[in-house]
């Protein structure tokens, strides 16, 4: 399966709620970015082994996250 | 590519002003998701509190009205009254409902207002900087409670589900949870139920809905939500307590 996770990251305020969510635990907060407003945003280490669960975009408090799949 | 997930529209491209982690930004997206699912986005009118969801008119895309502290529940059954065919939600916290506003919440359930309140409890009050609830549990820590809450002094915890429950003219009464993603979804079709109660005339309804306050309570968002799970869902139980909505 395909899927697409999109994250908008001025808005993510890097709770970490997602990274907490995933059940295949490949979201976590960048190490290396900084968005607009000083917070680490989050990403998506491993697309390939994303199941589209939406479990991340329905625990995101800022409602940042899109999902998609083929 | 289909979508799976992505922002509903009855919520404003504006930022939230809540702080990382706060579950006040998921319940709001909860509301909005079920005012679009049900599509009554254009003759719905939200009644905000006083308290941390004091700016929730600038997030939600329908009519809102900002209440005196507490009394939400007056307001909306004004303007439900005045105009029946809207649908009328109430949106408040612990410190807005629990506290100032019990008068106005109780009375608004014992009228059988056909209005619906969404109860936020997260045990303290937020906007203000972590002071004592009437919801604060016991021994909990709070900048009025240094030492953790003493029942002797304080009181117990209310249980404000349980309270509205043994109101008649309470039609349907819920507590639920955002601590995980399959009580968020849970969350959803109890606040879902709650609408349609209204949208069937049968009285009124109140989802109460455990929060986290990750900033107040001195944890991180993640420890903050294994804290509802660990700490407040034995003291507050989840479920239905009243549902006459088959009646």
């Amino acid at each position: 399966m395909v899927s697409k996770v999109t994250i908008d990251e001025n808005r993510c305020k890097g709770c970490g709620l997602c990274v907490r969510a995933c059940p295949k635990k490949i979201m976590q907060l960048s190490k290396t970015k900084l968005n607009e407003k000083g917070y680490h945003p989050a990403e998506v280490i491993d697309q390939g082994a994303c199941i589209a669960c939406a479990s991340c975009a329905r625990t995101c408090p800022d409602a940042v996250i899109t999902v998609e799949k083929e | 590519m289909t979508t799976v997930f992505k922002k509903t529209p009855v919520l404003t491209d504006t930022v939230m002003h809540y702080c990382p982690g706060c579950g006040h930004g998921i319940v709001h997206r909860l509301v909005a998701e079920v005012i679009e699912e049900l599509g009554i986005q254009d003759r719905t009118i939200g009644f905000v509190p006083v308290g941390c969801a004091v700016f929730g008119y600038k997030y939600f895309a329908v009519d809102c009205v900002e209440a005196a502290h507490g009394r939400a529940p007056a307001a909306a059954t004004g303007c439900k009254r005045v105009n029946p065919n809207n649908v009328v939600f109430t949106y408040q916290g612990d410190g807005d409902l629990a506290s100032i506003g019990a008068a106005e919440i109780v009375h608004a359930a014992h009228r059988g207002e056909k209005i619906t309140t969404i109860f936020i409890n997260n045990a303290i009050y937020g906007m203000t900087g972590g002071q004592m609830a009437p919801t604060t549990l016991v021994g909990q820590k709070t900048t009025t409670s240094p030492y953790g809450r003493d029942p002797e002094h304080c009181g117990k915890p209310l249980r404000v589900a349980e309270m509205i429950a043994t109101i008649e003219g309470a039609a349907y009464v819920e507590r639920v949870s955002v601590d995980s993603v399959p009580n968020i979804i849970k969350a959803k079709a109890a606040i879902k139920k709650a609408f349609q109660c209204q949208l069937d005339g049968k009285g009124f309804a109140l989802v109460e809905v455990l929060s986290s306050c990750p900033t107040n309570w001195g944890k991180s968002p993640a420890e903050a939500m294994d804290w509802i799970k660990s700490d407040m869902i034995p003291y507050y139980p989840l479920g239905v307590k009243k549902d006459r909505t088959n009646e």
